[in-house]
């Protein structure tokens, strides 16, 4: 038994016949070539070839995998004909006297570094296709078929890196799981494995021996795990271990579109938190009611300078409007702290967990948070949006901004700009000092929202990022959070407003029950933690 | 010469899929149409310049278009663009 380790980058579990993925090397049989016209004659006529053969391959991918898959193959007809790349071949071939192969073989190189060159990995796996497309090209100049037959039997492909044509050439009726040495999670094959559902693993980097082929080998995609030759043990465990992930897959789907009520009939909020716009499909994909933290800091930390209204108006108005009338709640900027950014200038402090951090910088520097509430009221004419204030520790700061919430309303209405009237204003709960004035505090605001990590590390005196000598005092249910939580819940209810959780430990299952019986309104966790959460509240009762 | 701009929505930004059908769009027009990110352009026609920009989700973009059907063109391409959420 050998057993490897990789990064998951599509979960599941199969047992199959390792099958290493081989390729033709080109022969291309001469360097150079004196007879420039005829070489680009051959060059013009594999060109158009690779196109119909494209062609085939989308209809065949469009009935296979759908529509997007094959649109990407339509899009590789089109780089054939890259104006950039057809004269950099055709002056290779002309001006350097290369030979049609050689010169195909040159530009998608050179091609393929310009994007392995970007500072972005979505980028950087573009490289493959412009090699793709050159494989394709040279393939036909050199008269080499791509043949590789499975021999009817269910197979684990290996390889080093797999190019979108030969993944999808692959017959997906035998083919039931890929292990790539190289890959980047965002990879053909890893987003071609995730839409099938055939598990992948990527870096499994190890001495791949020769001897492996055609043996047995299995693999966990959740956990990046690969067994070659697995004992009965392994393989019982993981064979166990695909039934009832099977069965909780299975479980899960079915509570799509159900109500998030308990058993004697209160309905809880079941939102999602995301720190990027582009989590919201997968928020959606796990039916998630609303979005309960959108951490606007992304705006901030990907740019090189204060983003301006416009930049941040069409983020929360994408987001708002993506989730159709469903409540969003934007947390306003969070740095500081851990969190840092480079224009902002901030000083360095001996504890920066007690200093200049979130709504305190905000207040600090009123003119970069009246730009941000601005783009967040222009965005709330576009649906359900709420705001939310991170670090509330007094009573005068949620006076303050809501006192510059009005401000931005009369700027908008004199810019005879839209906004939402009904704009609701909530808090984080997450200092000790809030939760003692909540009674005060829950008069002001719509909502109480309790970040339970930045709470139990304020409470508890001790780091979230502690080191492992400390681990023995650090204990995530400590009493006194807990104690905390409920002394929030109640002081919002004697005020009519609700009180959620949206920390870390609102997704631990060992813990909904506890929160809810408390009387938890609301529970935001990562998409992901959508579905098994709901699937809590459905089998709890909350009243004593 | 028409130009506007617009904000990325698609969440990967233009990659290889939606350059492609962003191409091959630009071509049904005589126009040239060319996309600017801070201080980088490209041709839409030319594919891999217009991947090589690295455009990502909510990035404002530029649209210059220039030539005989430049205003049937500008409007053109930015409804298409509107109406595929790029």
């Amino acid at each position: 038994m050998v057993a490897i380790r990789g990064t998951g980058v599509s979960s599941g579990i199969a047992l199959g016949k390792l099958i290493y993925y081989k390729r033709k090397e080109n022969t291309p049989n001469e360097k150079f070539a004196l007879d420039s016209a005829s070489e680009l004659a051959k060059w013009k006529n594999a060109s158009e070839k690779a196109k119909k053969q494209l062609a085939v391959l989308a209809d065949r991918t469009r009935r296979e995998v759908g529509d997007e898959a094959a649109e990407l193959f339509e899009t590789h007809q089109l780089m054939i004909d890259d104006l950039d790349y057809t004269e950099r071949i055709a002056s290779l071939i002309v001006e350097n006297k290369k030979s049609a192969v050689t010169a195909v073989e040159i530009a998608g190189k050179e091609f393929s570094e310009m994007f392995v060159a970007m500072d972005d990995d979505y980028m950087k796996a573009r490289s493959v296709d412009v090699i793709d497309i050159s494989h394709r090209i040279t393939d036909i100049l050199c008269d080499n078929q791509s043949i590789f037959d499975l021999k009817g039997e269910q197979s684990i492909i290996v390889a080093d890196d797999l190019t979108p044509s030969e993944t999808v050439q692959l017959d997906k009726s035998l083919v039931i799981g890929f292990v790539l040495s190289e890959g980047n999670a965002n990879s053909h094959t890893a987003i071609l494995a995730r839409t099938l559902g055939i598990p992948a693993i990527i870096g499994a980097n190890t001495e791949w021996k020769d001897e492996y082929e055609g043996r047995q080998i299995m693999i966990d995609g959740s956990v990046g795990y690969i067994v070659i030759d697995p004992d009965d043990t392994t393989k019982e465990y993981l064979l166990k271990k695909q039934q009832e992930e099977k069965a909780v897959r299975t479980m899960l789907e079915k509570l799509k579109g159900c109500s998030d009520i308990t058993l004697d009939g209160k309905e809880i909020k079941v939102y999602a938190n995301i720190t990027h716009p582009a989590d919201i499909d997968a928020v959606i994909a796990n039916d998630a009611r609303g979005i309960g933290l959108f951490r606007s800091e992304f705006l901030y930390l990907e740019s090189d300078d204060y983003p301006t209204e416009e930049t941040q108006f069409e983020a929360y108005k994408y987001v708002v409007q993506r989730m159709n009338g469903q409540r969003v709640i934007i947390r306003t900027l969070d740095i500081g702290a851990d969190k840092k950014i480079d224009y902002f200038g901030l000083e360095n402090e001996v504890n920066p967990a007690l200093g200049m951090r979130a709504l305190r910088l905000c207040l600090s520097r009123p003119e970069i948070f009246k730009t941000q509430l601005r783009a967040l009221y222009r965005a709330s004419a576009y649906g359900k949006l709420s705001i939310m204030l991170p670090l509330v520790t007094s009573l005068w700061e949620v006076q303050e901004v809501k006192r510059m919430c009005d401000g931005v309303k009369k700027s908008l209405q004199k810019d005879m700009l839209p906004y939402d009237e009904h704009l609701e204003i909530g808090i984080m709960i997450e200092t000790p000092a809030a939760v003692m004035i909540a009674p005060d505090l829950a008069k002001e605001v719509s909502f109480f929202s309790i970040g339970t990590n930045d709470l139990l590390q304020y409470t508890v005196a001790l780091d979230r990022q502690s080191t492992a000598a400390l681990d023995r005092f650090q204990d995530n249910k400590h009493p006194a959070l807990l104690k905390m939580i409920k002394m929030t819940v109640d002081a919002a209810h004697d005020a009519g407003i609700w009180a959620g959780i949206c920390g870390e430990i609102a997704a631990d299952s060992s813990m909904t029950e506890v929160f809810l019986k408390m009387g938890v309104d609301e529970l935001s966790v990562s998409p992901r933690a959508v579905l098994p959460v709901r699937n809590i509240v459905r089998q709890t009762v909350v009243e004593k | 010469m028409k130009q506007f701009t617009y904000t990325i929505q698609d969440t990967v930004g233009i990659h290889a899929r939606p350059a492609g059908l962003l191409a091959k769009k630009a071509s049904e027009f005589s126009s040239k149409i060319t996309l600017i990110k801070e201080n980088k352009r490209a041709d839409t026609r030319r594919i891999m310049m217009l991947m090589s920009l690295g455009i990502k989700c909510g990035d404002v973009v530029t649209v210059q278009v220039e030539g005989e059907d430049e205003c049937f063109a500008s409007e053109q391409i930015e409804k298409y663009l509107i109406e595929n959420k790029f």
